[in-house]
């Protein structure tokens, strides 16, 4: 396979990608109502990682991963790919789009829905190649798409390139979906909740095999969910989303076994897990109602009118910045000493 | 009620449930067989992969199978009445949502848009209400009732769904299922579609509703560790038949203790060698314990392959293959070809449903013949 990255290995910088103030604001009802779905997020993500970005629906996390693809176009801030801003005015073009998704890739939620069903398996896996002219021939590119399926442990290979993707199972589907995203050998892939509509009995399985793939071919990974219970598994780190902002970041280890922020808190609280021996674990939640809706963030910590240790600080000071507890573990919790 | 559940007649009797889809290739047994019963006030949880055969017996249960499905023997008695064979026009007057209702899956994003939330409750009362009376003092009182017991703010009746956030419109289907009292809710993967905070919310209300209404319901999920929470009775589908079904402490026991501490229970539940179950057999003295433990493979896979938040194992067990086609399905146990302990018995001959301790059944021939076979 030809390998659109190895003549510029030396030049690689050890950031593959890195996220710097970005906010995204969506005007509606004619400019009246300001949705800020993305309030001001920094991140890197270095070569080779995986990291999660974790939150409830309306958090921002799917509009943050729509971004770094480049499907929506930052209101403000800047996306950084191996050091080059790719948000500059000199990298607003068709051009550059189309050369941008040949190394940002993106794993679609729904494989029901992510691939055309008059299609066989093997258009599905011909089209972003004949789309960005990899593969002189016919016999190239089928050999392509023979080492793609390899990879994704779809075989033998004969058995399922002449079908329709509803012959499919869903976890076979999303291992097509991987296959298709790594076929023109991207550098980065966001993964928006890849597993979530696959049954729990498979779910590790594919989860595992992405990440098998992700550190043979040193893939560089945003995995977007909900369901922080994979994301302890799948992730080198984790980022917690609250309303268009990161609330804490860490590894995953830190992030879930020693959680600063209540949000954080709250999240792992929540989560059921089947313990031996005891059932009706549950306890009732701290936190109560719903995330505000984005178009009114509450003042002061956005977090503050759902949070059971909240004060009168909280609601009426600057909203805390992220804070470093040691080791790159951060949080914006002002109260973090004290719960 | 459920302490007195000895004397009294349950509310649902469920014998050899037959269902088939009768399609172009030949009929999907989805259903073969499948017999349970539900006391009043008691929760049944119905847990498998998607397929199984979940979602199908709570339709049937409504006699409402989806076309080209027909319910081809066995018997559902509700409240003492059998409603295998029963007309569209009686099922729907006396049986659905005075008897029996349902929480179907995804139904919070199927509201009519253009009803408010009153509308689609009256609707729903003109349709199915035994007494066809209207009264509408008494239907605004009622459906008062049970919103402000799902904890939603009256004013909700006037919004249309659209005006509602998800989790307010999943506890307007659960009151739209509540509010004609039923003598038993069908609940379809209630949660799935909620984060994880609002499923949480949602699950302690209905434990709440069990707990105050004496509610009897059977919760559809795929995820175990949910019905660890909202059932008192676990039964596990596989391939259109029970596998399992125990009370919720047997299919939680571990074989070594019925609590034993963390530590030690789950370390070796999800390792990640080819059979990942098998390392804690070895260990553990099964004379001592209470309850045996989850004994169908597919049950102890299920487990293993939750994923768990706050106590790390090493590498996440999946269960590897796919269900079985229905239209052919294997000749002896339906989950031998995936199964890691199969046997050639297993292949050839069906196990039966067993008693294996008390109201612990198994179809295994493994867990039957076997007494010291127990896995954590």
């Amino acid at each position: 396979m030809q390998s659109p990255e190895s003549t510029s290995v030396g030049l690689r910088t050890p950031i593959a990608l890195e996220l710097k103030n970005l906010r995204k604001e969506f005007h509606v009802h004619r400019g009246k109502t300001i949705i800020k779905a993305v309030d001001g997020i920094s991140f890197s993500l270095k070569r080779g990682e995986i990291l999660g970005l974790v939150g409830e629906s309306g958090c921002g996390k799917t509009t943050t991963g729509k971004l770094v693809m480049r499907l929506l176009k930052p209101s403000s801030g800047s996306i950084l790919v191996d050091g080059e801003d790719t948000t500059a005015e000199s990298a607003n073009s068709k051009e550059s789009d189309f050369a941008y998704r040949r190394r940002v890739q993106m794993i679609f939620q729904d494989p029901y829905a992510s691939m055309n069903p008059h299609f066989k398996i093997r258009d599905v896996l011909e089209e972003p190649l004949l789309i960005h002219r990899v593969g002189e021939t016919k016999e190239e590119r089928t050999e392509m798409i023979s080492a793609v399926m390899g990879k994704v442990k779809m075989t033998p290979v004969e058995e399922y390139l002449d079908r329709h993707p509803h012959m499919l199972s869903g976890g076979q589907r999303q291992r097509i979906a991987t296959a298709r995203t790594l076929i023109l050998r991207p550098e980065i892939i966001v993964a928006d909740e890849p597993v979530s509509m696959i049954d729990l009995s498979t779910r590790a399985e594919i989860l595992q095999l992405m990440k098998t793939i992700q550190q043979e071919m040193e893939l560089s990974f945003i995995y977007i969910t909900h369901d922080i219970s994979t994301a302890r598994y799948f992730t080198d780190r984790i980022a917690v989303m609250y309303l268009g902002r990161i609330v804490e970041i860490g590894t995953q280890d830190e992030v879930i076994d020693d959680p600063k922020h209540p949000y954080t808190k709250a999240l792992i609280q929540a989560v059921c897990e089947p313990v031996s021996g005891r059932v009706g674990l549950m306890r009732e939640l701290d936190i109560k109602g719903e995330i505000p809706s984005a178009a009114n963030i509450p003042s002061g910590c956005r977090f503050h009118p759902r949070c059971p240790y909240a004060t009168k600080d909280c609601a009426e000071q600057a909203e805390p910045e992220l804070m470093d507890v040691g080791g790159g573990h951060q949080h914006a919790c002002r109260r973090w000493k004290e719960i | 009620m459920s302490e007195t559940t000895n004397t009294v007649d349950p509310v649902l009797q469920v014998k050899d449930l037959r269902l088939h889809y009768f399609t172009s290739k030949g009929a999907v047994k989805a259903l073969d067989g499948v017999s349970f019963d539900l006391m009043p006030g008691e929760a049944l949880g119905l847990v498998g992969e998607s397929g199984c055969g979940k979602t199908t017996t709570g339709v049937a249960l409504l006699n409402m199978p989806s076309p080209p499905g027909r319910i081809v023997g066995g018997s559902i008695i509700i409240d003492g009445i059998e409603i295998v064979g029963m007309s569209e026009r009686d099922l729907r007057r006396t049986v659905r949502w005075s008897k029996i209702s349902m929480v179907f899956q995804g139904a919070m994003n199927c509201l009519t848009p253009v009803y408010t939330i009153r509308k689609l409750m009256v609707e729903t009362w003109k349709e199915h209400a035994p007494d066809a009376s209207f009264n509408a003092a008494a239907i605004e009182e009622r459906m008062l009732k049970y919103t402000r017991r799902m904890g939603l703010p009256d004013h909700v009746l006037g919004r249309y769904p659209h005006e509602l956030s998800g989790g307010m419109k999943q506890r307007v289907v659960i009151a739209m299922a509540l509010f004609l009292e039923p003598r038993l809710i069908i609940m379809d993967e209630p949660t799935t579609a909620l984060d994880v905070i609002v499923q949480a919310q949602i699950l302690n209300l209905i434990k709440e509703l069990k707990r105050d209404l004496k509610l009897s319901y059977i919760f559809i999920t795929h995820d175990l560790a949910t019905e660890a929470e909202v059932a008192d009775r676990i039964m596990v589908m596989y391939a259109g038949k029970m596998a399992e079904l125990g009370m919720s402490e047997q299919i939680f026991a571990t074989p070594e203790a019925p609590a034993a501490p963390l530590a030690t229970s789950g370390s070796q539940a999800g390792h990640g060698s080819p059979e990942p179950l098998t390392s804690a057999a070895g260990h553990g003295s099964p004379a001592t314990k209470q309850s045996r433990g989850p004994l169908h493979p597919y049950t102890q896979k299920l487990l293993a392959s939750t994923p768990l938040l706050r106590k790390k194992v090493s590498e996440l067990a999946f269960i590897p293959g796919s269900p079985p086609d229905l239209i052919a399905p294997p000749p002896g146990c339906r989950f031998a070809p995936r199964c890691p302990f199969a046997r050639s018995k297993c292949n050839e001959t069906e196990p039966p449903v067993v008693e294996i301790e008390p109201r612990h059944l198994v179809a295994c021939w493994k867990a039957m013949e076997d007494p010291a076979y127990a896995v954590s």
